[in-house]
């Protein structure tokens, strides 16, 4: 078998041998030798998002797990620099030590693939790009990764940014390596913009909504000046007669006074300055006859681990997909699909979480064709059993194809990093 | 005027003049095509003012379609392209090539679509700045990144140099503001990247051409997210009688986890200059001065502030005033934001600088920076961005004096140099452009540089686009021998010429 058939194969296998390297020098030290002999390799951390993006069988598997430790942490400069595969736990505990946070959310994809926690490394979550709640606030992953260090696909260390925010001295690379599942460069070490945490949070729960009334309210409460960071809707029926939605069991909280629907509007800060700016929003947003309960810091921490943890979809062989669109389509686009599915909203109707029951691959490109009418993008996160194996994972138009290619090739000419991990031919 | 080696000029080429405007002709309309010498002058240098060069042509494309047929054009002949927006930056990244075509974006001045409900503006990318404010600001609504020259400097530009401002340490710079462009590339293909929605799927284009110094591609429209203003906002003017008090009580802000909207700071030279300037009322007894801007609700801005002033006066401050009314709060701003024009009064040229370095090394950098200051015999005034470690020492000198503009160059390098070795980088807002070009090995070394340039080919095979920009040129870098050539050895050899 030729290395291109290789690389376009979905099955073949050579061997499970598993290179585990100790450091960067090793993993540059491996890559090379693969370079030179035309091997195809695939790069993991955790494995923990092993199961995201196109299924992916290399002759070899480069497990960099061991490039684990935080280098350096520095909070009054509000950046920490860790080795690639150090797990988000260790970092996310280190930061509570001062009240800081990784601002993005980090979302732990372990609840939706096995039922519970599993939430991989830095580098994972730097590859997938994926942001948790807070991201139309604070930004996405891509936002706080300042710098990295890696290996390209012929061996060679290379590195981008710095430890400092303001820094546009070249080309900005992080940008790029953020969610290239790992198609670029084999990770070696990221610094990361850290954020002070807030003192106290808490949920403001709008009862028994319709979507457009949701999502006219979130996108009412984001526009307003009160600083929201959390904009979610949860829906109570359901576009599929035999499945329910048992939102109580998922959100399982004594404030929660209401069955029903859940419109959810994050605030954080001093308390002072929560309880002023929950007063402002019923104000405004002129929901004083509705039912509203309000969640405390302990409960609504609860709540939105919960939202970020994808927990309302309980796993099953069921598809998932993340759809990412302007927020003033998001009723009009579910209203759209006929397909059988369960859906919750995020960032204020920017984002939509799937489940698609019974699907097949026509129905998925049909919804897909939807997403990209209205500006939107469709990613398939999980695939079911129905589906078990379609073809185009992301979604991409030739243009942005060819210029992908063309930026693969330049960090890996012969294609040997997790080739075919996001599209035929890169 | 400082010797600048540019990529080899193409006689050839320049020879051909009259065909290539008869070939123009064919794409644009006439009175968008500047040929001659007095058409072409003003558009000879940018902000970085110290370099000059007439291209052989300027062209003012009026749509993308245009664009898109200039390029394709240019990328045949093989002609060089600068991109140009409103010709604000200040590192040269504008700067016309005897043999290239100044590609301007001046005609790209409207604003498309302002979209409250998706929260965003699209815009062509020769809108000012402060006009996108502007048009949304009738329903409180505002565009975060804010440089200082945002009156003129243009959105398409602030994308190209990823432009920061002074409240970027809370709100983020370009990058972190921009959702979507339209843009052509060297071979005249249209692309968009990203649009109304926030990320996009597969490799971030967006992220790698924003803040790519017109090297990658043509920006032809911008979509930008924009921001309800905040409640209430206030300022507290600080002073401090040592600058080692300022920096600790900026790090000490941080580390109390207050994120200012903007944090700056000022030296005592410049106190005094701003403050003749403007009359702000600056405390001129002080040795340096911070403005601390926070924002939010009434409430929340009350308690900031009074954390904010107990940190202050644990770190020994002198004075502290607060801003009781807008009025008193853009006073105090008044002066931060003459600080370039004040400097005027104290010398006839000055030379801004921008390095960013960690906020805990402020004060050790100062002092290196007066060292210099004394070496080289030419004052300095330092207005910081302090809460992002972002530093503009203003160089002051007397260009009609012989060498002058070399040895402040020498200067700034220097200062430079230092922000890199104590863990900062070359430039934090304005780009590296032909400025900072050659201190590219400061900060990276061969397989890093290398890499980006095979970016760059990637997208322009032939680097037909704004040449000569952010990479070295090695052959200069050997000659110059005042960045690269180490213990007589070159560094980087084996790079190709670029």
């Amino acid at each position: 078998m030729s290395i291109e058939e290789k690389q376009n194969f979905p099955t073949y296998q050579d061997s499970d041998f598993i290179e585990y390297p100790q450091d960067e020098q090793a993993v540059s030290q491996f890559i090379k030798k693969f370079y030179k002999s035309n091997i195809p390799v695939e790069l993991i951390g955790a494995g923990s998002k092993r199961k995201i993006g196109r299924p992916l069988q290399c002759a070899k598997t480069l497990n960099l797990s061991k490039i684990k430790g935080i280098i350096e942490y520095l909070p009054e400069e509000l950046y920490i620099k860790v080795k690639a595969c150090t797990p988000i736990e260790q970092i996310e505990e280190e930061l509570k030590k001062n009240k800081q946070q990784l601002a993005f959310e980090p979302i732990d994809f372990g609840y939706l693939f096995n039922g519970k926690k599993d939430y991989g490394t830095a580098a994972g979550q730097v590859s997938c790009n994926i942001s948790g709640p807070r991201r139309f606030k604070a930004g996405s992953i891509r936002d706080h990764v300042l710098g990295f260090r890696g290996v390209n696909g012929k061996g060679e260390i290379i590195k981008s940014g710095g430890n400092v925010v303001k820094n546009v001295t070249g080309y900005d690379l992080s940008k790029l390596i953020c969610g290239s599942y790992g198609t670029l460069v084999a990770l070696t070490e990221i610094t990361f913009k850290v954020l002070p945490a807030s003192a106290e949070s808490s949920t403001l729960i709008l009862h028994n909504q319709k979507i457009e009334s949701a999502n006219y309210l979130l996108g009412q409460a984001i526009s307003s000046s009160n600083d929201i960071s959390g904009a979610s809707f949860f829906p109570s029926e359901i576009k599929a007669a035999g499945y329910k939605i048992d939102i109580e069991k998922t959100f399982k909280l004594n404030d929660l006074k209401h069955k029903g629907s859940l419109t959810a509007i994050r605030i954080e800060g001093s308390k002072n300055s929560i309880n002023e700016r929950i007063k402002n929003l019923i104000n405004e947003l002129k929901i004083t006859n509705i039912n509203i309960s309000i969640l405390d810091t302990y409960q609504s921490e609860i709540f939105w681990n919960k939202v970020k943890n994808l927990e309302f979809f309980i796993p099953s062989n069921n598809s998932i997909f993340r759809i990412v669109i302007p927020p003033s389509k998001c009723t009009q686009l579910i209203y759209q699909l006929s397909e059988k599915f369960k859906y919750s909203i995020d960032w204020g109707g920017a984002l939509i979480w799937m489940e698609a029951f019974e699907l097949s691959e026509e129905m998925f490109e049909s919804i897909r064709k939807k997403v990209v009418k209205i500006g939107g993008y469709l990613t398939m996160i999980k695939n079911s059993e129905y589906l078990p194996f379609v073809e185009d994972v992301f979604t991409i138009n030739s243009d942005r194809f060819n210029i992908s290619q063309n930026i693969k090739k330049s960090f890996d000419p012969k294609r040997i990093l997790n080739p075919g991990k996001m599209y035929t031919g890169i | 005027m400082t010797k600048l080696a540019m990529p080899k000029i193409d006689r050839k080429l320049i020879s051909k003049k009259k065909d290539i405007v008869i070939d123009l002709e064919k794409i644009l309309k006439r009175e968008n095509i500047l040929d001659h010498e007095d058409q072409t002058r003003p558009f000879e240098t940018d902000g970085l003012s110290a370099y000059k060069q007439k291209p052989l042509v300027v062209v003012f494309p009026e749509n993308t379609k245009e664009v898109s047929k200039v390029l394709a054009y240019c990328n045949q002949k093989r002609i060089k392209v600068v991109p140009r927006g409103a010709g604000t930056g200040l590192s040269g990244g504008a700067l016309p090539l005897a043999d290239s075509l100044l590609l301007c974006l001046g005609k790209f001045n409207k604003i498309i679509d302002i979209d409250f409900k998706n929260r965003c503006v699209v815009a062509q990318p020769g809108v000012t700045n402060l006009s996108i404010t502007n048009a949304v600001q009738d329903k409180d609504f505002y565009y975060a990144p804010d440089p200082s020259s945002q009156i003129a400097c243009s959105i398409g530009g602030n994308v190209a140099e990823n432009s920061g401002g002074v409240h970027s340490l809370k709100y983020g710079t370009t990058t972190n503001n921009l959702l979507g462009v339209e843009v052509v590339f060297m071979d005249g293909t249209i692309s968009r990247l990203g649009g109304k929605t926030f990320d996009s799927e597969g490799y971030d284009l967006l992220g790698l051409i924003t803040g790519s110094e017109g090297l990658l591609c043509v920006i032809t429209e911008v979509t930008v997210k924009i921001l309800k203003k905040p409640q209430t906002v206030k300022a507290a003017l600080i002073g401090f009688s040592t600058i080692e008090d300022g920096g600790r009580c900026v790090s000490d802000i941080i580390a109390n986890g207050i994120i200012p909207s903007g944090m700056e700071m000022m030296d005592k030279a410049l106190i005094h200059a701003t403050d003749n300037f403007v009359k702000a009322g600056y405390p001129r007894d002080a040795e340096a001065m911070l403005i601390v801007e926070l924002d939010g609700t009434e409430k929340e801005v009350e308690e900031l502030i009074d954390r904010v002033d107990k940190i202050a006066k644990k770190n020994k401050s002198s004075s502290i005033k607060i801003s009781k009314n807008e009025k008193q709060r853009l006073k105090f701003w008044a002066g931060r934001k003459a600080a370039f024009p004040a400097c005027g009064d104290m010398a006839p040229d000055y030379y801004c600088m921008d390095g960013t370095i960690p906020r805990g090394k402020l004060a050790e950098v100062l002092k290196e920076i007066g060292r210099l200051s004394k070496k080289y015999n030419l004052p300095v005034a330092n207005a910081f961005h302090a809460g992002d470690g972002n530093l503009h020492p203003l160089i002051m000198y007397d260009a009609n004096e012989k060498n002058s503009l070399e040895k402040t160059e020498k200067f700034g390098a220097e200062i430079l140099k230092y922000c890199v070795k104590i863990g900062g980088v070359l430039t934090g807002e304005h780009g590296v452009g032909v400025e900072k070009r050659e201190l590219m090995c400061e900060m990276f070394n061969n397989n890093d540089i290398q890499q980006q340039i095979k970016i760059k080919r990637a997208l322009d095979s032939s680097s037909l686009l704004n040449p000569g920009k952010v990479y070295p040129i090695l052959r200069k870098c050997a000659e110059e021998g005042r960045v690269h050539v180490h213990r007589g050895k070159t560094k980087f050899s084996d790079i190709p010429r670029f």
